[in-house]
């Protein structure tokens, strides 16, 4: 079941890097709300990465600041280069030329982001106008291969269909093909089975594990479920109140998670354990082991770790400063002074 | 509790809620054009809510989920068929006679942030349905209003925060403080919890447990994401087109499936769910 690509490389044919990366939303009058902090990260070409984080802990953020797409309001520091050009400073314009071509993003909502007036077919040939000159023949055939490609079988129907007219699956695989119809290096879907039944995200999960190995694209996949990423994803980085507290290869963290957020996160999913006989996925349980409490708002963090109001592993450096990133293993990284515990 | 203990439970106790027979069709018109077309939502649907115990109703989008909750809550009246609560038959009873009776039915919904009057605070959400009622007054409203806070695990110090104030979670555990605010005996939660976290849910899944334990409610949870409640659930009845199509308790149910549409659902978390297993363990996932 392991995907055939290799491990990432060090660095030096990244497609997308990112160095020190730091956004805050800056409200007027108020004190500017930090997003994401220090972020760090290179991702080679060919990759499925997965974010495993809880809401508001800046995956979004992060998503939308490597499109270029963040408000007004953001102030985004350090350096996002993608395909070796350092794109936090370019001009709207330049985003244009780059964004569905180079980088592009499934959103979490396709039946928001979607337009109701127009047919399903001529919204994704829009993206295909923007960026290549081609008659309205060769742009329809080329619709119909991305709907191919996003699993839909009655290519016709889809084509002709107003968003709603559409199921909610079918919706996600017309929001794929048009994020995938100008063939983009790096894609990035947000939460893009949030809504949907088990099965459903199944499907969209190999809809998207099929163009990877199919063109190649490189893939960037944002949940909160870490049993999506098994099977699927290459590596995995971990988020906590805007900083990526531990990443590496999703089968060494999965069966060896460093940060005590990972474990709390992994554990919520029974595991190899808890087997007994064949109800096996439904090991009966009197309480789920729920990581308690929640996310420290953002204005309201300390100087020590984020996680270290939650963390049952805390150790008296965890209240006075915020751990570094450290490498134990190769491949892998962590920030907690307490790591494995 | 166990589940066989629910099961003996089940079998000595006559169940809080049941339904025989009911079907609802919506009928809707075709825009611009004078054609109607009926939308089948319940088919002759047979289902038992068990007194004390946490029932789990499943199905894809469009099953008819839904439809079934709001009929049971009373907030639609079925075409036909029956529902028994506590001893009577009120499918057909007038508004005037279901009121005293709906206090005992609560509902939470799934999106909280719609579902909660954005002018109010948090304590005057869980108020309004006291005062209401006559339940409590003056001084007590506050109080009781901020025990309440304090038993779904929202501290009383935000009392006076609008709902919009609060994380998704926070909001969902006001909703529910809302809902027991009454001291119902059947508690429905349709899709509550399918916007949140994986985490978040757990915690508000112990928190129901909590609940149920303490107040001996009656929970109906509905849900397309059986992940979490698949672990915690003493009954399950699964849905599809209209109809459940199996139902019984828990380890029954998952088990030894009958329904094709069971199979289905439980086959993908399975799929899910083994990967992620052996991927824990170590071997290759």
């Amino acid at each position: 079941m392991s995907t055939p690509h290799s491990m990432p490389s060090k660095c030096a044919s990244a497609l997308l890097r990112v160095r020190g990366l730091a956004v805050s939303y800056n409200a007027r009058g108020e004190q500017p709300v930090p997003a994401l902090r220090q972020v760090d990260f290179d991702i080679a070409p060919g990759e499925i990465v997965g974010i495993l984080g809880e809401s508001g802990s800046g995956k979004s953020t992060l998503a939308l600041s490597i499109l270029g797409l963040l408000p007004e309001s953001a102030r985004l520091g350090g350096s996002i280069f993608l395909d070796g050009e350092d794109f936090s400073s370019v001009a709207e314009s330049r985003w244009a030329e780059v964004r569905g071509v180079k980088v592009a993003m499934i959103f979490q909502e396709p039946g928001l982001s979607l337009s109701p007036v127009m047919r399903a077919g001529d919204q994704i040939g829009e993206v295909i106008r923007a960026h290549h000159s081609g008659g309205t023949k060769q742009r329809k055939l080329e619709v119909e291969t991305a709907l191919k490609d996003a699993g839909i079988s009655d290519v016709d129907r889809i084509y002709r269909a107003y968003p709603h007219q559409l199921s909610g699956g079918e919706l996600h695989r017309v929001a794929i093909a048009q994020a995938l119809a100008c063939r983009p290096a790096l894609v990035i879907a947000d939460e893009p089975t949030r809504s949907l039944d088990v099965t459903l995200q199944v499907e969209i999960r190999n809809a998207l594990r099929d163009i990877n190995r199919t063109y190649g694209s490189t893939l960037i996949f944002i949940t909160h479920n870490p049993a999506l990423l098994t099977g699927f994803a290459d590596r995995v980085m971990v988020m906590y109140a805007g900083r990526i507290v531990e990443a590496g290869p999703v089968a060494q963290v999965y069966r060896r998670p460093l940060h005590p957020y990972t474990k709390g996160l992994l554990q919520l999913i029974p595991g190899p354990m808890q087997h007994s006989g064949l109800i096996s996925s439904f090991t009966r349980r009197e309480r789920l082991p729920a990581i308690p409490g929640s996310l420290t708002p953002f204005d309201q963090l300390g100087r020590g770790c984020a996680f270290e109001p939650r963390c049952s592993a805390r150790i008296a450096d965890c209240q006075i400063e915020s751990p570094d990133e450290i490498a134990p293993e190769p491949d892998r990284r962590v920030s907690c002074f307490n790591h494995g515990n | 509790m166990g589940t066989e203990a629910a099961a003996a439970r089940l079998a000595l106790q006559p169940a809080l809620m049941r339904a025989r027979g009911l079907s609802k069709r919506y009928v809707q018109r075709t825009p611009f054009s004078r054609r109607s077309f009926a939308i089948e939502a319940l088919v002759d649907v047979n289902f038992e809510i068990a007194p004390g115990c946490l029932t789990a109703l499943i199905g894809q989008s469009g099953s008819g989920k839904s439809t079934l909750a709001s009929c049971l809550a009373m907030m639609e009246k079925p075409d036909y068929g029956e529902i028994w609560f506590e001893g009577s038959e009120i499918s057909h009873w007038s508004r005037r006679k279901l009121a005293p009776l709906r206090p005992r039915i609560q509902m939470v919904f799934q999106d909280s942030a719609g579902a909660l009057d954005p002018r109010f605070s948090a304590a005057q959400v869980i108020e309004e349905p006291l005062q209401i009622q006559h339940r409590e007054r003056g001084q007590n409203l506050r109080v009781r209003a901020c025990q309440l806070m304090e038993e779904v695990g929202l501290s009383p110090d935000w009392a006076n925060r609008s709902p919009l104030e609060l994380s998704g979670g926070q909001r969902q555990r006001l909703a529910i403080a809302r809902a027991i605010a009454l001291k119902p005996s059947l508690l429905i939660l349709d899709e509550s919890l399918s916007g949140l976290d994986l985490s978040t849910q757990a915690q508000i899944l112990n928190l129901l447990l909590d609940l149920k334990a303490a107040h001996s409610l009656t929970c109906l949870l509905i849900t397309h994401d059986l992940s979490l409640v698949g672990q915690i659930a003493d009954f399950v009845a699964v849905m599809h087109q209209g109809t459940i199509v199996e139902c019984g308790s828990a380890p029954q149910v998952f088990g030894s499936a009958q329904h094709p549409q069971t199979c289905k659902l439980l086959a993908s978390v399975q799929l899910l769910e083994t990967a992620f297993r052996t991927a824990r363990a170590g071997g290759r996932g």
